[in-house]
């Protein structure tokens, strides 16, 4: 019982300190600080727009590259392979692939992806930094897969037997069975799992850190290199004092509270639509 | 009539072809990365590297040895503060499957789990380095607690909650006070998916950097003193890669290799845990 307490206490006081310790930055930025793209520690003049408009693409286009990876994942988990060797196979690299630490795909990135696209960007001519948004998408995508998959891979398992069997009696493919009967039953349950790939990538750290190039302005192109909410954070906290510490953690106040709705959200509609199976079932 | 069969057949082919090419392309990158990993990483690691402190740049040799112990000092530590916690919180939401503070406690866990690492960092800094004034492995320690929490309360409850209410009924006919059964009878029957829990949150920490990077802060010596600043691998491995050096390039594979290894050792066991001490009812 105390321990229950303590743990909704735990949360109810990380938001109260975050809280606190943002309140001179609130008190002189207010909600202008979404808006001003400056971040000048000299000038004592902070906006977050710059790390906002980061956070939003890195995470969007790493969602987007993710998106058919993952799908096809849950659908050969949850559908074509239910079990056997290839799925067994496939679902154990994908744990794997969830429990590397995120430092590691930043040291990769650096070493592997970095070069990579500073190829592509010297084909396309656009200026080869080789770190930036791109380049963190594509690791921020990597890291994702898994957690969409695997939560795809369940509500497809939830989708009830004798919905495909109908359609199967009635001659359908087993395309047509996944793309009218099993995706739109699964929707709300993948769109779920995607929304909290979302909330991953949006606080992802360390890898983003490494790899977007570390640049307080604002992004011209999703090549360039740009900063987010949580790269900055990173690199600016630890030698920060005063206004700047008190901005970062404004910033921090804001990525916990958006995860917080990201995850809420997510776990919301997972739970109605495992409740809604066990119901069918029963 | 037959042709529009065809199509349709052909087009499931296709689509079964273009699911099983996404699921094997998405494998590519855990391969390379292993593949990379155990390539840069191996040549790398002698005794000198695991036994060795870091040597400025320029000298040869040194090794990684603080970073391992200390790793290892911010395990235990964490699991000293959150495991109790961790546990009595599952047996409470198990306990009590309804109600108010439990729907309340459900929904912080999730909140929990899904706050962003840099932010339990900072957190954890607001409240341990500055009122201490110093880098410590101790707030370190609290930060990594804070991330196992979810992971272990979440596993006690789904453990506990599959335990028969008739073995707890039989010890309270017989006498024995809650307590007692809770810590008796319920809590050993469990043990292995509460084992589970801890082995996969210990392994989701120890590859944890953001939350360290402010906190427990990286250290180039030797040290055993929580109140002191402390060397973790994934700092390290940071520290190397972001360093202009050839040299300490090298170092971080090597590191990383450690690393990789140690997480998924810590999933191994966890998985061997699970299967083989399940207790059938």
């Amino acid at each position: 019982m105390i321990s229950a307490v303590f743990i909704a206490g735990l949360l109810f006081a990380i938001a109260l300190t975050l809280f606190i310790q943002a309140i001179p930055a609130i008190k002189t930025f207010g909600f202008g600080f979404f808006v001003s793209k400056t971040w000048n520690t000299a000038a004592e003049q902070f906006g977050a727009l710059p790390f906002l408009v980061g956070t939003l693409l890195t995470s969007f286009l790493a969602l987007i590259i993710s998106i058919p990876f993952s799908i096809s994942i849950s659908i050969f988990l949850g559908e074509y392979f239910k079990e056997g060797a290839a799925s067994t196979f496939l679902r154990s690299a994908v744990e794997v692939l969830a429990g590397i630490p995120s430092v590691i795909y930043g040291l990769w990135g650096l070493f592997l992806l970095m070069p990579m696209v500073r190829i592509i960007e010297t084909k396309l001519g656009v200026p080869p930094h080789g770190v930036g948004i791109f380049t963190s998408a594509l690791i921020l995508a990597i890291m994702v897969i898994p957690f969409s998959a695997s939560i795809g891979r369940e509500v497809i398992t939830l989708v009830p037997s004798d919905l495909k069997e109908a359609a199967y009696s009635l001659g359908a493919t087993r395309f047509e069975v996944l793309k009218n009967i099993i995706i739109p039953y699964a929707r709300s349950g993948i769109i779920a799992g995607i929304l909290l790939a979302l909330g991953r990538a949006i606080g992802e750290t360390m890898a983003v850190t490494m790899l977007i190039g570390n640049s307080n302005f604002l992004p011209t192109s999703i090549f360039s290199p740009a900063n987010t909410m949580a790269s900055v954070i990173a690199n600016e906290f630890a030698e920060a004092t005063g206004l700047v510490s008190s901005s970062l953690i404004y910033i921090a106040l804001v990525l916990f509270l958006v995860t917080m709705l990201v995850n809420i959200i997510g776990n919301y509609v997972i739970q109605k639509i495992s409740i809604e199976a066990s119901k069918e079932v029963t | 009539m037959k042709d529009h069969v065809r199509a349709r057949l052909i087009k499931n082919y296709i689509f079964k072809g273009l699911v099983m090419l996404f699921a094997f392309i998405s494998l590519l990158p855990l391969l390379l990365i292993l593949y990379y990993i155990t390539k840069n990483g191996i040549s790398v690691i002698n005794w000198d590297f695991l036994t060795q402190l870091p040597r400025p740049i320029g000298e040869a040799g040194g090794g990684v040895f603080n970073a391992i112990m200390g790793t290892i000092m911010l395990i235990v530590l964490s699991c000293v503060f959150s495991i109790p916690f961790g546990i009595a919180a599952g047996i409470y939401l198990a306990e009590n499957r309804e109600g108010k503070l439990s729907n309340i406690v459900r929904l912080c866990v999730v909140v929990l789990q899904g706050t962003p690492s840099i932010v339990i960092g900072i957190i954890a800094y607001a409240w341990i380095v500055a009122p201490l004034r110093t880098f410590s492995a101790l707030s370190g320690g609290i930060a990594l607690s804070i991330m196992m929490l979810p992971v272990i309360i979440k596993t006690t409850e789904e453990t506990l909650k599959l335990i028969p209410y008739h073995l707890k009924e039989a010890s309270l006919a017989l006498g024995v006070p809650y307590y007692k059964t809770i810590l008796k009878v319920v809590l050993p029957s469990g043990l292995n998916g509460i084992l589970t829990g801890i082995l996969l949150s210990v392994a989701r920490i120890t590859g944890e950097t953001a939350p360290l990077l402010f906190t427990a802060f990286g250290n180039q010596f030797m040290n055993w003193n929580i109140f002191k600043p402390i060397d973790s691998l994934p700092y390290r491995i940071f520290y190397y890669a972001m360093s202009p050096y050839p040299e300490w390039h090298t170092f971080a594979w090597g590191a990383s290799f450690i690393l990789v290894v140690l997480t998924l050792a810590f999933n191994l066991i966890a998985r061997g845990v699970s299967i083989k001490w399940k207790i059938q009812f």
